[in-house]
């Protein structure tokens, strides 16, 4: 069992509540998983600035680390620092560099995402605390993703919690269990993937973010994922302008939406919706099994 | 309204409210406020009281109801009137998945659609949706009727045994050994009499199908083994 949250917003005037909301979505979805949690939150993209977030950087490694990054981005580069995680904001043009400095750091420090507009935090914890460590709360954005773990796959750690960004401005959620991960891991390796955990749910991040990175739109990297992923799922992805949704053909991991003229929720039980504002006058539904549903802001 | 007894689940937990509701003394009239989609809401009844959800349901709820009338206002999260034994549940959004499971009595009332497994493994239940059901509904289902004004997903009343199922829109697919039966005189009275009770009267008795099983399945036999 997981919890699966995500916001994304219609109305402008909400992008300052979207960590608030989000924070109150994922504590309520505790009862679904309270081993660790995670977020994506699409804080908005500015043209030419690409960010990353990376976790672990321990305070006597911090001025190396930073010097470095400044050495090769220049002055417009820009770290925030979250509890033990890090989003740095730079030229878009230096983002290889970047990332290929970050990868040979050593001392702990992870990559966790990159991209024009999305930052993710995990933790093991309670979500609450989780939510409270990286002051989810304070966050705005357009939209956003949480997952609330209860681990059944692999072990409960950092990077086994969710939500998984395996391409750039991409995220998954996952709530459920694949049978067929260790395989399609293998067949992914192949291709050149690299995967950071014994996760199912990285497997099936990694296999969207193929098949997009060879073109194909994310409902049709969905459409094709049920059939090359065999299990239970309720996915929830996230792109930089927005997010789509699939569950499994058997379908027996719960989902429910709702809309309403300012935002779409989605959460694994409506409960996560109740302090919504405006909930009381918004279609809710359960999305249908084998169906890819999908929001987008116009690019 | 007025001589209602209310339960604000802001102010008191879901324990203390269902134990007011589940006594076998309980009486009357109560409502449920601020339900917020909380699980397991007016669970366990045991009385011919009348109860109102004031909005939306989270899991099981009504669940093993036996002689109570509960009105959900909203939506009902999954298994919905789960076991019910006896009395009437009344669901006036839509329904998650699994409404009405096992149930053995009483009447189950959709207004809107049931998600998926809706009457799974029914055991005399009567169930009334005047939208759509999702796949794999009826499923196992031993007796009782599922009455669906709308669509009925995938593999409809798979491994049926003696439940009946109308269906007024289409049908995706048949599950095995479910297969259109000819309506008798008395179904279509026992359809008439339920579409009342449901207080459905846009759609004719006549504008549904029956289904029910083939009764292939019931004894193992080795021919059928592609069929389990």
């Amino acid at each position: 069992m997981c919890g699966i949250v995500g916001l994304f917003l219609k109305n402008p005037d909400l992008q300052s509540e979207l960590g608030l909301l989000t924070s109150q979505m994922l504590k309520v979805m505790t009862e679904r998983g309270p081993d660790s949690a995670g977020f994506a939150v699409y804080g908005g993209a500015r043209r030419g600035q690409t960010k990353i977030t990376v976790r672990g950087v321990a305070p006597a490694q911090a001025a190396r680390f930073e010097k470095g990054l400044a050495d090769i981005a220049g002055p417009e580069i820009t770290m925030t620092c979250r509890d033990d995680h890090t989003v740095i904001t730079l030229p878009t043009e230096h983002e290889k560099t970047a990332r290929r400095f970050i990868d040979a750091f050593g001392h702990g420090i992870t990559f966790v995402s990159s991209g024009d507009s999305i930052e993710l935090y995990k933790g093991v914890g309670l979500p609450e605390d989780v939510a409270t460590r990286f002051d989810l709360a304070g966050m705005r954005g357009t939209h956003a993703i949480g997952h609330t773990r209860m681990a059944t796959e692999s072990a409960v750690t950092t990077a086994g919690a969710h939500p998984f960004s395996t391409g750039p401005d991409q995220c998954l959620v996952h709530n459920g269990s694949l049978s067929n991960h260790n395989t399609l891991r293998r067949q992914l390796v192949r291709e050149g993937l690299k995967f950071a955990t014994e996760n199912d749910s990285e497997v099936a991040a990694g296999y969207l973010s193929w098949r997009l990175s060879h073109g194909e739109r994310l409902d049709e990297a969905l459409t094709a994922s049920l059939t090359d992923l065999d299990g239970f799922y309720t996915f929830v992805v996230g792109t930089r302008d927005g997010f789509a949704v699939l569950r499994d053909p058997v379908a027996c991991k719960p989902a429910v939406i709702a809309e309403t003229d300012d935002y779409v929720a989605f959460a694994s039980e409506y409960r996560a919706f109740a302090r919504l504002p405006g909930i009381g006058q918004a279609t809710v539904f359960e999305p249908e099994p084998q169906r890819v549903y999908h929001w987008e802001h116009a690019a | 309204m007025s001589n209602m007894q209310e339960i604000d689940l802001v102010r008191c937990t879901l324990r203390e409210a269902n134990s007011q509701l589940q006594g076998e003394d309980a009486t009357g009239a109560w409502i449920i406020r601020n339900p917020q989609g909380r699980h397991a809401l007016a669970v366990g009844l045991n009385a011919p009281i009348d109860v109102v959800i004031d909005g939306q349901a989270g899991y099981y709820a009504g669940g093993m109801n036996k002689h109570a009338n509960i009105t959900i206002e909203g939506n009902a999260g999954p298994g919905v009137a789960e076991n019910m034994m006896s009395g009437s549940t009344h669901v006036r959004g839509n329904a998650s998945m699994a409404a009405g499971a096992t149930g053995h009595g009483g009447l189950l009332v959709i207004d809107g659609d049931a998600g998926a497994r809706c009457g799974i493994s029914m055991k005399g239940i009567e169930i009334v949706v005047r939208g759509s059901v999702g796949h794999m509904s009826a499923f196992m289902a031993q007796s009782g009727t599922l009455v669906i004004c709308g669509d009925a997903g995938e593999a409809l009343g798979d491994s049926l045994y003696e439940a009946k199922i109308f269906v007024r829109g289409e049908v995706r697919s048949l599950g095995a050994d479910c297969e259109e039966k000819d309506m008798t005189a008395d179904d279509l009275a026992h359809l008439r009499s339920l579409l009342d009770r449901a207080g459905v009267s846009e759609y004719p008795a006549d504008s549904f199908r029956l289904y029910g099983s083939a009764r292939r399945l019931y004894h193992f036999h080795v021919d059928n083994a592609a069929a389990y």
